[in-house]
């Protein structure tokens, strides 16, 4: 981890219609930290990720990765980022989705290499080579040939993770990437990210609701609430002994030996 | 009078329904793919236009766009031989219907799959490509196999700017026999016939389109 922020939230507003998502948010990752984003449904924590995947436009505020800010001046004001200028930002950041998003037409070796040829202008060579060596780190090396109809949604979700490293992104993006699994194969999927935490300098956002799993694999995590952070810090602060009320009242639910009182 | 006697005008005529269904199916495909490729997915001026064409062909009918063509264009620009008349009418009216199928085929790709290219870095256009279209062009197989039989049916109506194809070949042969029931039953057998070979075969592309799929993701 070093001290330069690859990430920054600047007095970031997002509504839909009437809904605020985002209320006067700010926020900031170091480079190669890794931090979990918490809190109830609708306060935010996706709409944070899908913002940097340039998935949803930002209405208000400044958003920059890598200093490439997500709205370009314009004659009238910041417009939306060119394609070209999202291309770039696209470069540096990866998402892996609660639902898996795999390519249903594509084998499991086509899912992780088709990017990589066609966007990085890897040979089909290197990138098949890369392709199987990602697949035996998630543990799924005899699965080259096989569609994503025929693997379970944990391993539907290790090749999604395979998929975004083969872009070798710098910052990589976690949707609840074990909310859709069946209980038993939410471990499995886990200790890949587990893996990844512990030995990559890679950025890494997590949404998620396995509070056990945040506390292991975080620098920091972030408590959200109505589109606003209410308390961030390490995780045994924040997991053993929040100081706010609402952040108690959430990990109660999750953690029995957090003190609800 | 026999069914032998009658059978060879017939043929004769059903193998110029055969010519203009083929040539408007193909044609009207094209067309199709082209205009709902546009009107679903590209740039705002190409959808106005291809919503255009599709909105005025399926707007209207085949009939009056066959008179049309036929009768009232030579009065105002150039008069169209009436085989390639039926041609462009046919095939304009099956590639509009073809179009929507198309667009409603790429639309139904889930939205999590533009997500996925999207954080894939892939382009707009190699997103269609390479991720939308594979998915959406099994879908499209089953309705454009409907339209192309409808089509062939529909290519009875260009007997009336005098294309002698099988209903025109029919038509004579009752004024000529005033044998009503041999005529039209035969001719009714004859139009089935087509229409079996031709689901058959579009039963075929739809398989070979499935087939064709897999294959690309075995190749990888």
């Amino acid at each position: 981890m070093t001290d330069t922020p690859i990430i920054r939230f600047q007095n970031v507003s997002k509504r839909y219609g009437d809904l605020t998502v985002l209320d006067h948010f700010d926020f900031e990752v170091m480079s190669g930290e890794k931090v979990t984003l918490i809190g109830p449904s609708g306060s935010g924590k996706s709409t944070v990720l899908r913002i940097l995947m340039t998935l949803e436009p930002v209405q208000e505020g400044v958003v920059e990765l890598d200093g490439l800010s997500y709205r370009q001046p314009g004659r009238h004001g910041p417009f939306h980022a060119s394609a070209r200028h999202l291309h770039q930002i696209r470069s540096r950041v990866g998402m892996v989705f609660q639902n898996f998003n795999l390519f249903p037409h594509m084998s499991v070796l086509r899912n992780i290499t088709e990017a990589p040829v066609a966007v990085l202008g890897l040979s089909k060579a290197d990138a098949r080579a890369r392709a199987h060596e990602l697949l035996e780190m998630v543990g799924l090396a005899d699965k080259a040939q096989a569609f994503p109809a025929q693997l379970s949604g944990g391993q539907k979700q290790r090749v999604a993770i395979a998929r975004a490293l083969a872009m070798r992104p710098r910052v990589l993006l976690f949707d609840e990437p074990t909310s859709a699994l069946d209980p038993e194969l939410v471990g499995e999927v886990q200790e890949v990210i587990r893996r990844l935490a512990h030995e990559h300098d890679l950025t890494m956002l997590l949404v998620t609701h396995e509070m056990r799993f945040a506390r292991e694999i975080s620098d920091r995590v972030c408590f959200f609430d109505q589109g606003r952070i209410v308390e961030q810090g390490p995780p045994g602060e924040i997991m053993i002994n929040p100081a706010q009320p609402r952040t108690r009242a959430f990990l109660g639910a999750y953690l029995p030996e957090t003190s609800t009182g | 009078m026999s069914g032998t006697l009658l059978l060879p005008p017939l043929l004769t005529g059903a193998q110029v329904t055969v010519e203009l269904t083929l040539t408007s199916t193909v044609l009207g495909a094209m067309l199709a793919f082209s205009a709902g490729m546009a009107r679903g997915a590209g740039p705002w001026p190409l959808r106005l236009f291809a919503a255009t064409y599709i909105e005025i062909f399926r707007g209207t009918s085949l009939l009056v766009q066959l008179f049309w063509l036929y009768y009232a264009l030579p009065l105002i620009g150039p008069r169209i031989d009436p085989f390639v008349t039926g041609i462009i009418a046919l095939s304009l009216n099956i590639g509009a219907y073809g179009a929507e199928v198309v667009r409603g085929a790429l639309l139904a790709v889930p939205r999590a799959q533009h997500e996925a290219a999207v954080a894939l870095n892939f382009t707009a256009r190699q997103t269609l490509w390479r991720i939308i279209l594979p998915q959406a062009l099994p879908e499209m197989m089953p309705p454009l196999g409907n339209l192309a039989v409808q089509n062939l049916k529909d290519t009875s109506l260009v007997s009336m700017i005098t294309i002698a194809d099988l209903t025109f070949r029919a038509q004579t042969l009752r004024n000529l026999t005033l044998n009503s029931i041999p005529v039209y039953s035969l001719t009714l057998l004859l139009y089935f016939a087509m229409a079996l070979v031709l689901m058959a075969g579009m039963r075929g592309l739809e398989r070979w389109v499935r087939i064709k799929g897999q294959g690309d993701m075995a190749r990888a």
